[in-house]
């Protein structure tokens, strides 16, 4: 792939070389309504007249704040058409954050999908207006905002507020004043462009803004490819946020590199089931997506009648037999005869069940995945690879490649990647996709990327003797152990949250001791719950129930089988609430923002390492419209030590959360 | 245009928004010895969400029945404006299935859906008045018929989208959570593109969070279609919260009638209906 090319120009070769081939389908009303190549450009031209209209010029941003839907690519697309670049935002944020983005890039036009992101953005500059010239900082440049869902809508009087078709129908009228003026503006485009913007998840809350040019991206689409080819019309789900730099490298870079078939889902709602009706051949998702299809299986085998389970506990045998063998690319041997029976009976139907019974290549990224579900798609026959990357070297640089997978590193660099580890542990990476700095940010661009161009992750790992790469942790997350070992508390974390009740967990240490705090994940908890003939109303009265502390002192018990005398789990608490991305607690990608827990749950975290009976805490709960409230909450510390494990010590399989 | 806007326009009134939609007029309605019904009067305006409250037993499920033929009030009558000028029609005098004809939809206490047929198959029951081929053709499915089908599927799609019932569309009803056939039912009255729609408890026996998603789906309708709705309900906070007008019921007499803050405030409310501490 040569570098020189923009995405504009991509989209236009595939409109002259395949028209009428599907570029975009999304499922509306029940039905796939697909969009060709030609119409998609012809969209795109007529957005990129609206935007030229509207006065956005070469390298201006324009901001997309909105679920995945078709009208987000091709105004990302008529962005770049003109010179200017887009910035994703999460449709999930919330005024700080939201405004931040919009006043880092100075945005003067929003694409927002609905009513509820455009009543964000009024609430936004309604505050603007009224706090007028009194505050420091500078007021917000949006001087329009265009909406793609006009429902409820209608009776808004904001004269700024502009309707996405109506938009399309401007850009048309205004194009036929301009021939010619579109192909030459397409033309202007350099691959150094900027095109995107990605703003990154940082342990800190307000996030930073990442550049990412044409030739960045299409470098990376072009390594990538090279090892893990992509062919023409391949199907990919785009059901992640548009604003995450994975969807991005995959269904935008990737996707208009090769001509992938992009397909979005009706509703959040049917996601799993569209992905079916689908079955992608091309995959990305982080952890929690791979860990969410893990607990599906677990949950209906653990519903199944005996002689499906036995079936499947015989083909899930053979098949993790064999991807023990096949991930070092040894032959199969004798278990090649097995093998496709064991698929036919037990593997494929759950691969069907899964909607990835066609998939070639996926990926899992963003955060480290814990070797058991790793070892389970592998095991149904499913090629699962580590990615690891940072949107600043446009999601990545490190990969496994086919028939050498472990578990345990995230695989080898990308052809033209270089990798590095520096004295004190830190992974340095230099390739054509590190990015070119943070907008209007010179300083943390410095601090990331050296003279030399190294970028510096600030994530510490080692290379092993056959290159590949382990990553332990973010460098400052790194923690030793008492007989000097260093480890990642995502290791411990990982193994707790290999349990199918466990949501999220964070490990503290605390002295010589090892404690944690626990988020339960309702769904299979509420299940379990139920079947135990326990009621209760809340989530909070779950996690406080007695009952449910011996469950997951249980699964604590069964994580700490796998993890190393010195960093065993020795104390933890349920915590009254989940953690939530509106409370800063986690990211908008799901990552724990340590700074933030260990802040908010700073008492608790102090009766931990105490050893305390239990802990009374009062929370902040901010409200999706912003408001706060308190609450008083007493939560048991639950010491190991005094929960004895039950009889029964035999090992549970990885697809039952029973034994 | 590629717009995202519904094609279907789900409100069939074209009565003026803030006009008389609905007039019930000294109805009486008696159960031999027991009046249900004393002379109860009042207006119901297009665009409103107009709530009915009450104690148990107060005669509001009674006054919805009249309102939709199930009950015949032995005085008084029930009038619904069926055009811009003053036509009006005197629903006391029909049997339910020609009022429902004049697009007067209800959602009932219990629900009445088919538990052995889809989400979707309920709902296009909902559009059977509007069918104009008969059963042979149907079957055979050709042609006009075909056509018809797919029409009316159109408009209940965009019913499934406003409700957020795409998850559930091919699944049973009887198979699904309370508060999903309660919204399941809501989308049946809503593809007979009623002129008004009549809600009878939509949010009985929920838990804060399907009160809280009911009345979300409650307003949208209102909103988003512009139907009129008749609401019946228990739970004040949600009364208080969704409606424009309430009027309250007590042992069949209409005790009062007025904006939400003018019958909060109205004392014989206080008494018969929140209690004296309220």
């Amino acid at each position: 792939m040569s570098g020189q090319t923009t995405f504009p120009r991509l989209l236009l070769d595939h409109a002259a070389r395949q028209p009428n081939a599907v570029a975009l389908q999304e499922k509306r009303y029940g039905i796939w309504m697909p969009i060709t190549w030609r119409e998609y450009a012809d969209r795109v031209r007529d957005v990129a007249h609206g935007f030229a209209s509207l006065g956005v010029s070469r390298g201006d941003l324009v901001a997309v704040l909105g679920d995945n839907r078709p009208e987000w690519l091709i105004a990302e697309l008529a962005a770049q058409s003109i010179g200017a670049a887009v910035v994703g935002i999460y449709p999930t944020s919330i005024g700080a954050e939201l405004r931040h983005i919009l006043h880092q890039g100075s945005v003067a036009v929003v694409v927002a999908e609905d009513q509820e992101q455009v009543d964000k953005l009024i609430k936004l500059l309604q505050k603007d207006q009224a706090a007028g010239a009194a505050t420091a900082g500078e007021p917000l440049s949006v001087h329009t905002v265009v909406y793609y869902d006009p429902h409820g809508l209608e009776k808004y009087a904001e004269d700024y507020l502009l309707d996405f078709a109506e938009l399309e129908e401007r850009g048309r009228s205004w194009g036929t004043g301009w021939p010619g003026w579109y192909e030459d503006q397409v033309q202007r485009g350099a691959a150094e462009d900027l095109a995107v913007v990605c703003t990154t998840s940082g342990t800190t809350s307000l996030p930073k803004l990442a550049e990412l040019s044409h030739a960045n991206l299409l470098a990376m689409a072009g390594h990538l490819t090279q090892i893990d080819p992509i062919g023409q019309g391949y199907r990919y789900v785009s059901f992640l946020p548009l604003a995450w730099i994975g969807e991005q490298m995959l269904a935008v870079a990737c996707g208009l590199a090769n001509g992938l078939t992009l397909s979005f889902p009706e509703d959040s709602a049917t996601q799993r089931s569209d992905l079916r009706e689908i079955g992608p051949d091309v995959m990305f998702s982080p952890p929690r997506i791979w860990e969410s299809m893990l607990t599906e299986v677990q949950v209906r085998i653990d519903e199944a009648g005996r002689l499906k389970r036995g079936l499947f506990r015989w083909g899930y045998d053979i098949g993790e037999k064999a991807a023990a063998r096949r991930v070092h690319g040894r032959s199969l041997g004798g278990l090649r005869l097995l093998l496709p029976l064991a698929d036919l009976v037990a593997l494929r139907p759950v691969r069907d069940q899964l909607g990835i019974a066609r998939i070639r290549h996926c990926y899992t990224g963003g955060a480290p995945l814990g070797p058991d579900v790793f070892g389970f798609f592998h095991a149904i026959g499913v090629n699962l690879k580590q990615i690891y990357g940072q949107t600043e070297i446009c999601g990545i640089a490190v990969v496994h490649r086919d028939g050498d997978i472990s578990f345990h590193t995230v695989g080898v660099p990308l052809p033209g990647t270089e990798i590095q580890i520096a004295d004190d542990g830190e992974i340095l990476l230099r390739s054509g996709s590190v990015f070119r700095g943070y907008h209007r940010d010179a300083q943390a661009t410095r601090a990331a990327v050296d003279g030399e161009g190294w970028l510096h992750t600030g994530d510490a790992g080692f290379l092993e003797d056959n290159g590949h790469l382990v990553v332990i942790d973010r460098a400052k997350d790194v923690l030793s152990a008492p007989d000097g070992t260093r480890y990642s508390s995502a290791f411990i974390e990982n193994k707790l949250k290999f349990s199918p009740y466990v949501e999220e967990a964070v490990a503290l240490p605390a002295g010589a001791t090892m404690t944690a705090l626990i988020t339960l994940d309702p769904t299979t908890t509420g299940a379990w719950a139920e079947s135990a003939r326990l009621a209760y109303t809340t989530y909070q009265d779950l996690a406080t129930k007695a009952e449910v502390r011996e469950l997951i002192a249980e699964e604590v018990h069964r994580a700490n089988e796998d993890l190393p005398e010195t960093i065993r789990v020795q104390r933890f608490v349920l915590l009254h609430k989940q953690f939530d991305p509106d409370d800063d607690e986690i990211t908008r990608t799901r990552k724990v923002r340590r700074g933030v827990i260990g802040q908010r749950y700073g008492d608790i975290i102090t009766a931990l390492a105490r050893g305390d009976a239990d802990v009374s805490v009062r929370t902040n709960v901010t409200y999706q419209d912003g408001s706060t409230v308190e609450r008083v909450v007493r939560l048991d510390i639950v010491d190991l030590a005094h929960h004895a494990r039950r009889a029964d010590q035999r090992r549970r399989p990885v697809w039952s959360g029973r034994l | 245009m590629l717009t995202r806007a519904y094609q279907h326009t789900l409100n069939s009134s074209t009565v003026l928004l803030g006009s008389p939609l609905l007039r019930v007029a000294e109805v009486s309605l008696r159960f031999g010895g027991v009046l249900a019904l004393s002379e109860v009067s009042l207006t119901v305006h297009q665009g409103d969400i107009h709530a009915i409250i009450g104690p148990n037993g107060a005669g509001k499920s009674s006054l919805l029945n009249c309102i939709s033929g199930i009950y015949r009030p032995q005085h008084g009558e029930v009038l619904l404006h069926t055009g811009a000028g003053s036509a009006s029609t005197r629903l006391t005098d029909l049997p339910p299935h020609r009022i429902a004809r004049l697009g007067v939809a209800r959602s009932f206490q219990n629900i009445e859906l088919f538990a052995n047929l889809t989400v979707l198959e309920n709902l296009m029951l909902g559009r059977h008045i509007h069918m104009r081929h008969g059963v042979l053709a149907s079957m055979a499915w050709f042609g006009p018929a075909r056509r018809q089908e797919i029409e009316h599927r159109g408009l209940v799609e965009e019913v499934i989208d406003l409700l957020g019932l795409q998850a559930y569309r091919h699944r049973h009803v009887g198979s699904l959570a309370y508060g999903i056939q309660k919204r399941v039912e809501l989308g049946r009255a809503l593809c007979l593109q009623p002129a008004l729609l009549l809600l009878d408890e939509p949010m009985a026996g929920m838990n804060t969070e399907e009160k809280e998603d009911m009345a979300r789906y409650v307003l949208d309708v209102h909103e988003l279609a512009g139907v009129t709705v008749i609401l019946i309900e228990h739970d004040m906070a949600v009364v208080m919260d969704v409606s424009d007008r309430v009027s309250v019921l007590d042992f069949g007499r209409l005790i009062a009638d007025g904006t939400p803050e003018q019958v909060r405030a109205d004392p014989d409310v206080i008494q018969a209906y929140l209690g004296d501490d309220a």
